[in-house]
């Protein structure tokens, strides 16, 4: 068995989540904005901060009101806390050792998410008074609070810095969100043999002791049965369209080639499932049902799709529809 | 109601699968749990799974699941973007319509395909928690501090917790982390992650799947002499926003307990879905058990824990106990999202 395939794998959206917040959370971001902590009063006297469009409890709407929304802090009290030793960088408030606390601002019954710096572990305390630490440039995100500080007794609660005026500024309805995830990905035993002979220019595929029905680049096993497919069978590089799309919508990803052109599954000679190409040499209208086509290797064989470039017409006469039929 | 059993338990795991995908880990695990439940594939009503796609690193990872089964006639599937302890509890209730007899319950997942710490954090609050990307470990250790300071547990306390699973898992075969010499001083020495959470407090990366056949009556009784009866189930959840509830205690936890049953009787064992240290002890707590009740005799989830199918595997670990006569009853629990935020608990019987 050879060591497998793996690669490296990112789960991002170009530009982040675009989240409409709706007017609550709206209300919360327009009031981070201004530097101030906004909390709504549900209908049982609790004040609840971050503000929810519910009440936690019995699930009642609320915030419906102007008058159901309070400002509280922003000074607050540390209710539990934990020290951040692994930070993550670009994706956490801090680019080094902080800590992240529940915190209870002054004024709510609730307490919210924040990052605390402060100087060590030693320095934090169920209990402490923090306030937040605002940007001078605020934009109505989460990160407006750069982090929460330390309050020593006595110290007089800092202000907000003022933004810059923004004339006729609308409050925030929306936030953009970066996601990014990454992922190291195994292509597993048989994926890895059908990627190397891809890198021959080979179709590899499989079957399972306990049929005759063999399955080109399948994960391992019998989709009929869910038996491994443990034995290793070569399929032709030729076979017949068995059903086929004309894309005439430009740019559904970068690998595609101008439109129109014809992506097809086709019914490789020796294989009982389909395989999904890319059919060219021909006109598009030419394209049809029990075409026989054949790969259109690439000069330089890869162990990845790339060895394949396309399928093109072999010229010979269309496989009979009985032949390909139980494959549409 | 009708009587229904765990008649098979299956899993396997390692610290991190370099060779094979989702789908090959899945089939050995799945048809070991058939085999051994003793009823023929063909026969079984319904199969459920578990999975979670951020865990697959894109869409559908269930789908990767019905390859490993065979669906062809197509077959009674559904499946939950939860641990498979809940596909389980789908697959009891659709027993108990009489319309099955048995079913076939699976979870899996590679943890190691990234930082699991990291990725499920997708699984907080978009709008307030997210933007902070406090880690899993982060937001357990704010819960870990919380239970610790109302009610004076220490660090040594979980340190306790953490070396004895070490060592209650040299004797489990599917075990990623084993040492039977685990003293909590060498735990108390291991690298502090999320303060007060250490590296020993906090699940090992887990890869693999689990697997579990469940049976109707009489059905049960035709395949094992000592079918596991489930006896009590019922799951709760509580608030997703982590300021707005208790999480010094976990009055979900309590709450299925009361529903599931599970002071009715002397428990003898308990497997906890406890992914870090503290919330053994929060959980045990939780579900009233006392020093009489043997907890986590396979290691947990601190020896093994494969997202998505270790709370299932809390139910396997106790039904192949009392199948074995081990013990006559004891208590599966299993959670999922933040900080133990929805929990389940299973109460099994040998008779």
């Amino acid at each position: 068995m050879s060591e497998a395939f793996q690669s490296k794998h990112v789960l991002e959206y170009p530009g982040g989540y675009t989240r409409s917040v709706g007017p609550v959370i709206g209300r919360f971001l327009t009031g981070l904005r201004d530097g101030r902590l906004v909390a709504v009063r549900t209908p049982t006297g609790k004040v609840v901060v971050p503000p929810t469009e519910y009440d936690p409890v019995t699930s009642e709407s609320v915030g419906g009101a102007d008058a159901d929304f309070v400002e509280v802090g922003p000074a607050g009290t540390v209710t539990t806390w934990t020290w951040v030793h692994k930070v993550r960088p670009g994706k956490q408030p801090l680019d080094h050792p902080f800590a992240f606390a529940l915190i209870r601002p002054d004024g709510a019954d609730t307490a919210m998410l924040g990052a605390v710096a402060a100087s060590g572990p030693e320095a934090m305390q169920t209990g402490m008074r923090v306030v937040p630490h605002w940007n001078v440039n605020r934009n109505g995100t989460l990160r407006d609070i750069a982090a929460w500080v330390p309050l020593p007794e006595g110290a007089a609660i800092p202000e907000a810095p003022a933004r810059p005026l923004v004339e006729g500024e609308a409050p925030v309805t929306g936030v953009v969100q970066p996601i990014r995830l990454d992922y190291t990905v195994t292509a597993g035993a048989a994926l890895t043999r059908y990627l190397e002979g891809l890198a021959q220019g080979k179709i590899l595929g499989g079957r399972s002791p306990n049929s005759d029905e063999v399955y080109a680049a399948s994960r391992g096993t019998d989709p009929k049965t869910g038996d491994p497919t443990s034995i290793e069978v070569e399929v032709a590089d030729r076979g017949a369209i068995t059903t086929f799309c004309i894309v005439n919508i430009p740019g559904l990803s970068a690998l595609a080639p101008p439109v129109p052109f014809v992506s097809a599954h086709i019914l490789l000679d020796g294989a009982n499932n389909t395989f999904f190409g890319l059919i060219r040499g021909c006109e598009v209208d030419e394209v049809r049902m029990g075409m026989r086509v054949k790969a259109k290797w690439a000069d330089v064989l890869k162990p990845d799709h790339t060895s394949i470039l396309h399928w093109e017409p072999t010229g010979e006469p269309d496989a009979p529809y009985e032949s390909y039929k139980d494959y549409i | 109601m009708r009587d229904v059993a765990v008649v098979s338990y299956a899993a396997s795991s390692v610290a991190k699968e370099t060779e094979f995908n989702e789908v090959e880990i899945i089939v050995p695990v799945i048809h070991n749990a058939i085999a051994e439940s003793g009823i023929p594939k063909a026969d079984i009503g319904f199969v459920c799974s578990g999975s979670i796609d951020y865990l697959f690193g894109g869409p559908f990872a269930f789908v990767a699941g019905v390859d490993a089964v065979g669906a062809v006639p197509p077959i009674r599937e559904s499946h939950v973007e939860m641990d498979a302890a809940w596909a389980l509890y789908e697959a009891w209730c659709y027993i108990q319509t009489g319309e099955i007899d048995s079913a076939l319950i699976y979870g899996f997942s590679k943890g190691s395909i990234g930082d699991p710490f990291d990725l499920l954090t997708m699984q907080a609050d978009p709008y307030y928690t997210i933007p902070l990307w406090p880690s899993t470990s982060d937001m357990a250790a704010l819960q870990a501090r919380a239970f610790m300071e109302r009610t004076g547990r220490t660090e040594r306390d979980l340190a306790e917790v953490a070396a004895r699973a070490q060592r209650n898992a040299v004797t489990n075969p599917y075990a990623v982390r084993a040492d039977a010499n685990a003293t909590a001083d060498a735990m108390l020495a291991t690298a502090m992650v999320s303060d007060p959470l250490r590296e020993s407090d906090l699940y090992p990366v887990s890869d693999g799947a689990v697997a579990v056949v469940i049976a109707a009556d009489d059905v049960a009784r035709s395949v094992s002499k000592r079918p596991a009866w489930i006896r009590g189930l019922d799951h709760r959840i509580e608030a997703h926003s982590l300021g707005v509830r208790d999480i010094s205690t976990s009055v979900s936890t309590s709450l299925a307990a009361r529903h599931a049953g599970v002071s009715g009787a002397p428990v003898d064992i308990a497997e906890l879905h406890a992914q870090f240290s503290h919330e053994e002890l929060l959980l045990a707590e939780a579900l009233g058990l006392d020093s009489s009740t043997t907890i986590n005799p396979s290691g947990g989830p601190l020896a093994s824990n494969v997202i998505m199918a270790a709370g299932l595997a809390r139910i396997g670990e106790i039904a192949t106990r009392i199948t074995a006569g081990a013990a006559n009853r004891g208590v599966a629990h299993a959670t999922s999202g933040p900080c133990l935020q929805q929990n389940l608990v299973c109460v099994l019987e040998g008779v």
